[in-house]
């Protein structure tokens, strides 16, 4: 017993030793001695890299937003499987690893807390905006490098360690209300969103106060809870009785294609207009896919355009993942690995070993200086984290099939 | 006027649904004084018999609901023999925490095979049109849910009056120890109460998942939690108090949405609750029991 305590104290000393000698090593030279002494021998044995550097990933693989959470991970894993067997960044090779939080806080600041264990350098993440302001007040704590592929809310991005990806809530609502009015698709709007989400309320917040001096009358605007999702009658109703000609939902699809379902039934005929959480909603409604026509969605990606970015990545992606469609959030994982490597390159990162904190102040740097060519757009971003990009609407086109079934898809506008 | 009516009956819609799952909560309570919170889940395994079977091509919608309803009828016999049996004689806490156990357990299982993203389902009365009476429009769910629950919390009532059986219920619930001294066997008893309970879960989940045709192993929780409510509401361990709870906690739901703030419509109905087991702590139906010492 005696012996095997001291043989474990050993072993753990051992351990804790190595990436010290490591960190000495590499610092002192940065030449190929420092491949024999990292952790990851074997890899560095087989490969070319100079070191390997651990991206982590957090969000909701299980629970009710599940899908968004293993978007984000199969992009971001593609992405760093393209990057790697092109030769890493500037030789370092990428490792990623991805903790789930189940859309809940305290998971999420428990999945960081196991990831800082497992030696990350920077944090691709969270995917949803509540987890990922618990993070982020984490992230700033560390100074950890955070760069979030879909979390949408306003303080996801509060500190400047922190960037985004996909659009913010308030500039969704914005584009939204600037969308309908300059395109006259209605003059008349009602709106329907979850007044217990902060994605939803931030949206139709700003949509609001957009619709005002876009000219757009707002007729009608009803709210529901987490609570009671699944009843619409009285707020469908309210919205037949306000005369409104679109209806605006800032919402996600599950309860869009309830809305949708029960708008049908209740005989309510308006035209739908949406947000990139309606992305999904297709396969939601299922033999119902063909209420979705003419639903229009303001979102950065749609997996049948045609442009020769999209239709690659589409395709890679379907191949590694049996044949599944991306969606949104798989684009917006996947352009963050790219942002992450275009950052590392601005800045020189070449040092596999560099602290985390030396990685952020550096990155943050970059970040405000590159342009990505993403799948989701042109990005650039400012200092306060949010990016630059067009937004793109598209319109959900239902073609009927030769049995009688019918299929959507998505249409640029 | 006409919108009024509306969106009353869109209430009652709501409130019948919420009427049958509390009748399955209230039936468990006032024989076995247990709060079954698996009763959601249960629900919730019933939505999924039924989707997976009527999306083979071979099982007619009528037979899917029977399986559905045989699946959470065994299921609910299976949970009661395995977690509620053996704590018999525990306080009624640890048999609380059990059902909360079960509930979560049914929920996490439910996950693993059908995964979290919430699946469309196809309602049972889909060809059927609505009724249109007066102007106002009136869906198939709607007109079904009313109907089967009244026959349901009819039948239950007169089950529990008349036959052997349900005196024998009567007979548990008020004294189990009496009643087993006078012949009568608690413990297939209480399986029989289950089996009922567990029973109706199976028809809440073919009008629940109708109505609102979507399915995921979280559908059965928010329903339960506010049947739960409707039971308290109209005096849990009544069953004509837990209809009128059931559909009074739809309607006020529904008004509060409509005339109120669509926001606050949770809070109203509470609201109303706190008030209500003030003025009468055993709910609106609920029998004034005097403890003797």
């Amino acid at each position: 017993m005696k012996v095997s305590k001291k043989i474990l104290a050993l072993s753990l000393a051992a351990c804790m030793t190595v990436p010290f000698l490591a960190g000495c090593n590499s610092s002192s030279s940065n030449e190929g001695t420092s491949e024999g002494a990292d952790g990851a021998g074997a890899s560095a044995a087989s490969g070319d890299f100079t070191g390997t550097l651990v991206i982590g990933g957090i969000g909701p693989v299980t629970g009710g937003a599940a899908v968004y959470g293993n978007a984000v991970k199969n992009g971001i894993q593609l992405a760093v499987d393209e990057i790697n067997a092109a030769g890493g960044v500037n030789g370092i090779k990428l490792e990623f690893n991805f903790q789930d939080d189940e859309h809940n806080e305290e998971k999420a600041v428990n999945a960081y807390n196991t990831l800082k264990d497992k030696d990350m350098k920077l944090l691709i993440g969270t995917v949803t905006s509540n987890p990922c302001i618990a993070v982020a007040a984490e992230t700033a704590k560390d100074n950890m490098f955070q760069l979030t592929p879909s979390g949408s809310a306003v303080d996801c991005v509060a500190n400047d360690n922190a960037f985004r990806i996909c659009f913010n809530d308030p500039n969704q609502g914005i584009a939204s209300a600037q969308y309908i009015a300059q395109n006259n698709v209605a003059s008349k709007v009602a709106v329907i969103y979850d007044s217990s989400d902060v994605y939803s309320t931030g949206i139709y917040e700003k949509f609001v106060a957009e619709a005002s001096v876009q000219n757009l009358e707002v007729v009608a605007a009803e709210a529901f809870t987490s609570d009671s999702k699944t009843d619409f009658s009285v707020q469908i109703q309210k919205v037949q009785e306000s005369g409104a000609d679109l209806l605006f939902l800032p919402i996600y699809y599950q309860e869009a294609a309830l809305i949708l379902q029960q708008a049908d039934k209740a005989g309510l005929s308006v035209k739908y207009f949406g947000c990139d959480g309606l992305d999904g909603l297709i396969d939601q409604l299922g033999a119902d896919v063909g209420l979705a026509e003419g639903v229009m969605l303001l979102t950065p990606f749609a997996a049948d355009a045609k442009d020769d970015k999209t239709v690659a990545f589409t395709t890679a992606y379907k191949a590694a993942y049996n044949g599944e469609v991306p969606i949104q959030f798989a684009a917006d994982g996947y352009d963050a690995v790219y942002a992450v490597k275009a950052a590392m390159e601005k800045a020189g990162i070449t040092d596999a070993s560099i602290s985390a904190s030396d990685l952020c102040d550096a990155l943050k740097a970059a970040m405000t200086e590159i342009t990505v060519e993403g799948v989701t757009g042109n990005i650039t971003w400012t200092a306060d984290g949010e990016p630059t990009k067009d937004p793109k609407a598209m319109e959900i086109v239902i073609t009927e099939n030769e049995d009688g079934t019918k299929t959507g898809t998505y249409a640029a506008l | 006027m006409m919108s009024f009516i509306s969106y009353l009956v869109n209430g009652i819609s709501l409130g019948s649904i919420y009427a049958l799952i509390a009748l399955g909560y209230t039936m468990v309570y006032g024989i076995a004084k247990m709060l079954n919170f698996a009763h959601g889940d249960i629900i919730m395994v019933g939505g999924f018999t039924i989707f997976t079977a009527m999306s083979t091509a071979w099982c007619p919608v009528w037979m899917s609901v029977i399986i559905g309803i045989v699946v959470c009828t065994v299921l609910g016999v299976l949970v009661e023999k395995v977690a509620y049996k053996p704590l018999r004689s525990a306080p009624p806490l640890a048999v609380l925490i059990t059902a909360i156990g079960v509930s979560y357990l049914l929920q996490n299982v439910a996950l693993l095979i059908f995964g979290s993203a919430s699946q469309s389902f196809t309602s049972i009365v889909k060809n059927i049109a609505p009724v249109t009476i007066g102007g106002v429009t009136i869906s198939m769910e709607t007109v079904i849910s009313i109907v089967v629950s009244v026959i349901i919390m009819i039948c239950l009532t007169l089950f529990i009056n008349k036959t052997k059986a349900g005196k024998a219920m009567l007979a548990v619930s008020e004294d189990k120890g009496a009643a087993q001294l006078m012949g009568i066997n608690v413990n297939a008893t209480i399986s029989l109460t289950f089996a009922i309970g567990s029973a109706l879960a199976g028809v809440a989940s073919a009008l629940l998942c109708s109505s609102y045709p979507q399915i995921s192993p979280y559908t059965g929780s928010m329903p339960g939690i506010k049947a739960f409510v409707a039971a308290v509401f109209g005096g849990i361990g009544s069953i004509p108090g837990a209809m009128i709870g059931g559909i009074l906690l739809g309607v006020i739901e529904n008004l509060s949405k409509a005339y109120i703030s669509s926001q606050l419509s949770d809070a109203i109905v509470f609201l109303v609750l706190i008030v209500v087991l003030i003025v009468k702590p055993t709910g609106i139906m609920g029998k004034k029991i005097n403890e003797k010492v």
